[in-house]
């Protein structure tokens, strides 16, 4: 296995475009082929934000250091241009599309995959949705429902799930896909990714999460602790057993803003 | 059948229930129009006497009404007016060259994938459409069944009777300055009748009705339905009609028996110089469903509300529509919904689009009259702005003389948002791509109402439209 950086972040810094707000404040981050990266931290840390910029959200501008993604950089790709090359990132906060039925959507996602004049599969498609959504414990009427319209927190956090499934991404941003899951769900969705990960063994992850207990299913290389902007500390899985313990108290006196 | 003068005390001819407000007349004689044009006509279509009496009646209703002050901007109208050519023998109409079609309309045709002979007759150039076969083998079934589908003027030519006992009934020319000046000059055109018990599974469509009028400024249309029928008649076109004419004003006219069920469906996509404005209304009988489905693209200036008259216990009128605003684009649309019956329902479903500098106005009226008792109606319009520098507005008239009514009205106003437009590319969707998604997603209740093929237009004519939306 090829062992340089599927993501290498270095020095970013980043903040909402438009105004003097700087929400990272140079972060380090170097993820390999197959491997897994958690991110912790507490709230307004700043670890969706650093999800949205690898994601190319527009609201966001980086104002310092660099992402590469496979050695191209990333902050001078549209969103669309990052999806292409094989970065996808489950929402928090999933967007509703009215009328737009999570089929169609697929089918047009893919499709803006195809070269110019090349017609998807429908057939080929239609057996794909089918397994994905059987993969993720799905009711097959949800290929009819309109994309996160009406979906409880749960549904519309395993439909991320199950977009990801279809699109097959190198790198998996997971931004709190585990919050607002039940138990049953939270172990189905694990299993997924996992499916997702020993059919391309060459797939990361980054998973920022609150709770360690997703981390028993999808066992992390590396476990990061976010503050403030910035990455503080890095290590193993042992990492989020202490934060379960004993919070964020420790880092907050270590690293106040 | 309500008697002529049901109608007018319905209040019709004073277009009491239209959006009138105070005005000064700004009528001036024009040199495009007068008797002697209007004689004509009438004349050159071999008319007979009454025919020619009601043209020239309602010529002079139209020189006698001001221009409406209301709806959209009819300012310029008044110099384009003076330019009109009110009426041309069909033949001369058509004498124009593929080679004067604009660059940019036939891209867009070529681009939307429309066959060349199609191509032809929607820019009005007028060649022969060549599915004739297809309507042949229609028109026998047709007729067998005794439905009439004729242009207009056959109509009149062909079932006098038939044809005087309706024409003017569901819209008198003195509804409005409009009907009144389509009464006078009105060309072109479908004459439709359905015999009772009737139920027809092929739409008519105006389309295979080969007849060079079809896109006629004036054009007229009417429409009985007789009792217990059921029919589906589809107009236009998602392709835009090039016309070197820069104003449109048809009026479409059904009656619609006890029992019977009639949909009417209308996708039009005018070039931007064009005034089009449009009286469309159906007289629903007892236990009759009528429903409008009106798709307006294109046209500098759209003020079309499509109407349903509920004068029998339990008609049930539908009117949806969906409304597009390009850049420089005003649509002024809606509907209406009379009702004068007991338990009569009513439904508006009212999308509209604008982009660009384009505006949108939802304009509608639910009228309920003492003694339609438990009548019920239900409006609801949405509205998408794509830009920043779109527009939309909404006008609800709502007059109820009836207690036990029940009437519900919800507007919504939304923005595509960043949120939205970045999810969908976040998946590998261009902005255009992503934008395109949502607007058919916002029209989707609507949209799968259309016949397939005029939904897979829409759709294709949108993505086009999506891609001259984004930087
Ligand atoms: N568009 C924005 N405008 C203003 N402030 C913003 C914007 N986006 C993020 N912020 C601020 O930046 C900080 C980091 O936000 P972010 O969403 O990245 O936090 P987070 O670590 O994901 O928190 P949580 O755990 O609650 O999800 C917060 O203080 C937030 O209020
Ligand atoms: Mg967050």
């Amino acid at each position: 296995m090829d062992d340089s950086p599927i993501l290498t972040v270095t020095g970013l810094e980043a903040g909402v475009a438009d105004e003097d707000l700087d929400i990272l404040k140079g972060v380090d981050l170097a993820i390999r082929p197959g491997e897994i990266h958690a991110i912790m931290g507490p709230n307004g840390s700043g670890k969706s934000t650093l999800a949205k910029v690898i994601a190319g959200h527009p609201e966001y501008e980086a104002t310092d250091g660099s992402a590469e993604f496979n050695g191209e950089d990333l902050l001078e790709m549209e969103p669309d241009e990052r999806a292409q090359a094989g970065v996808f990132m489950a929402f928090q906060y999933p967007v509703e599309i009215p009328g737009v039925s999570i089929a169609n959507f697929m089918r047009t996602a893919l499709q803006s995959r195809l070269e110019d004049g090349e017609e998807l599969d429908l057939f080929d498609f239609q057996e794909l949705l089918m397994e994905r959504m059987e993969l993720l414990d799905m009711d097959v009427s949800f290929a009819q429902r309109p994309v996160n319209d009406g979906f409880s927190g749960g549904e519309k956090k395993r439909n991320e799930i199950l977009q990801m499934a279809v699109l097959k991404p190198s790198l998996a941003v997971m931004d709190e896909t585990d919050s607002g899951l039940d138990i049953d769900a939270l172990k189905i969705v694990a299993h997924g990714v996992n499916t997702l990960r020993q059919e391309n063994p060459e797939m990361s992850v980054l998973l920022i999460t609150h709770y360690q207990r997703i981390l028993n299913h999808i066992v992390p290389d590396r476990v990061h602790v976010m503050m403030n902007g910035k990455i503080v500390e890095s290590g193993g899985p042992e990492i989020a057993l202490e934060l379960e313990a004993q919070g964020y108290e420790e880092y907050r006196k270590a690293h106040a803003a | 059948m309500p008697s002529n003068e049901v109608i007018q005390g319905l209040g019709l001819d004073d277009y009491k229930f239209g959006f009138v407000t105070d005005s000064e007349p700004v009528f001036k004689t024009r040199p495009g129009l007068d008797e002697e044009v209007v004689r004509q006509i009438s004349a050159r279509k071999d008319e007979p006497e009454w025919m020619l009496k009601r043209r020239l009646k309602a010529l002079r209703i139209y020189e006698a009404k001001p221009m409406p002050q209301w709806g959209g901007d009819l300012s310029e109208l008044e110099e384009t007016l003076s330019r009109t050519y009110f009426y041309a023998k069909p033949q001369e109409q058509m004498e124009r060259s593929w080679d004067d079609v604009p660059e940019n309309i036939k891209e867009t045709f070529e681009r939307l994938g429309i066959p060349e002979a199609e191509r032809k007759i929607l820019a009005g150039v007028g060649a022969q459409y060549d599915s004739e076969m297809v309507y042949h083998s229609l028109k026998e079934e047709w007729e067998s069944k005794g439905v009439i589908f004729d242009s207009i003027e056959d109509g009149l030519k062909n079932h006098p009777e038939l044809f005087r006992k309706h024409f003017g009934t569901v819209i008198p020319a003195a509804d409005n300055k409009f009907a009144a000046l389509n009464s006078a000059v009105w060309s072109g055109g479908s004459f439709v009748y359905i015999p009772p018990g009737v139920q027809l599974e092929t739409p008519l469509q105006a389309y295979f009705r080969v007849n060079q009028e079809r896109l006629g400024q004036f054009e007229r249309t009417l429409i009985i339905a007789g009792e217990g029928s059921r029919a589906h008649y589809i107009e236009g076109c998602t392709a835009p009609v090039y016309s070197t004419d820069s104003f449109h004003s048809g009026v479409i006219e059904i009656v619609v028996n006890r029992d019977a069920y009639f949909r009417y469906t209308t996708i039009q996509n005018w070039s931007n110089n064009m005034y089009n404005l449009v009286t469309q209304r159906a007289l629903v009988q007892q236990g009759a469903h009528m429903e409008w489905l009106d798709g307006n693209l294109g046209s500098k200036l759209t003020m079309k509300y499509p109407s349903c008259y509920l004068m029998g216990e339990g008609a049930h009128g539908e009117i949806l529509s969906i409304a597009y605003a390009g850049d420089g684009q005003h649509q002024d649309t809606g509907g209406k919904v009379i009702h004068v019956a007991p338990r009569t329902t009513s439904s508006i479903v009212s999308k509209s689009i604008s982009k660009g500098t384009g505006r949108s106005s939802y304009r509608g009226l639910c009228k309920v009259y003492d003694g339609a008792t438990h009548a019920r109606s239900n409006v609801e319009c949405d509205a998408l702005l794509i830009n920043e520098t779109s527009r939309t507005d909404t006008f609800p008239y709502i007059e109820i003389d009836e207690k036990s009514a029940t009437v519900g009205h919800e507007a919504t106003v939304s923005k595509v948002g960043d949120e939205q437009l970045f999810y969908l590319m976040s998946r590998g969707m261009d902005e255009a791509e992503a934008m395109a998604l949502i607007v058919r997603g916002f029209i989707e209740p609507i949209a799968k109402e259309l016949p397939l093929e005029y939904a897979v237009e829409l759709n294709r004519l949108i993505e086009l439209e999506m891609e001259g939306s984004v930087g």
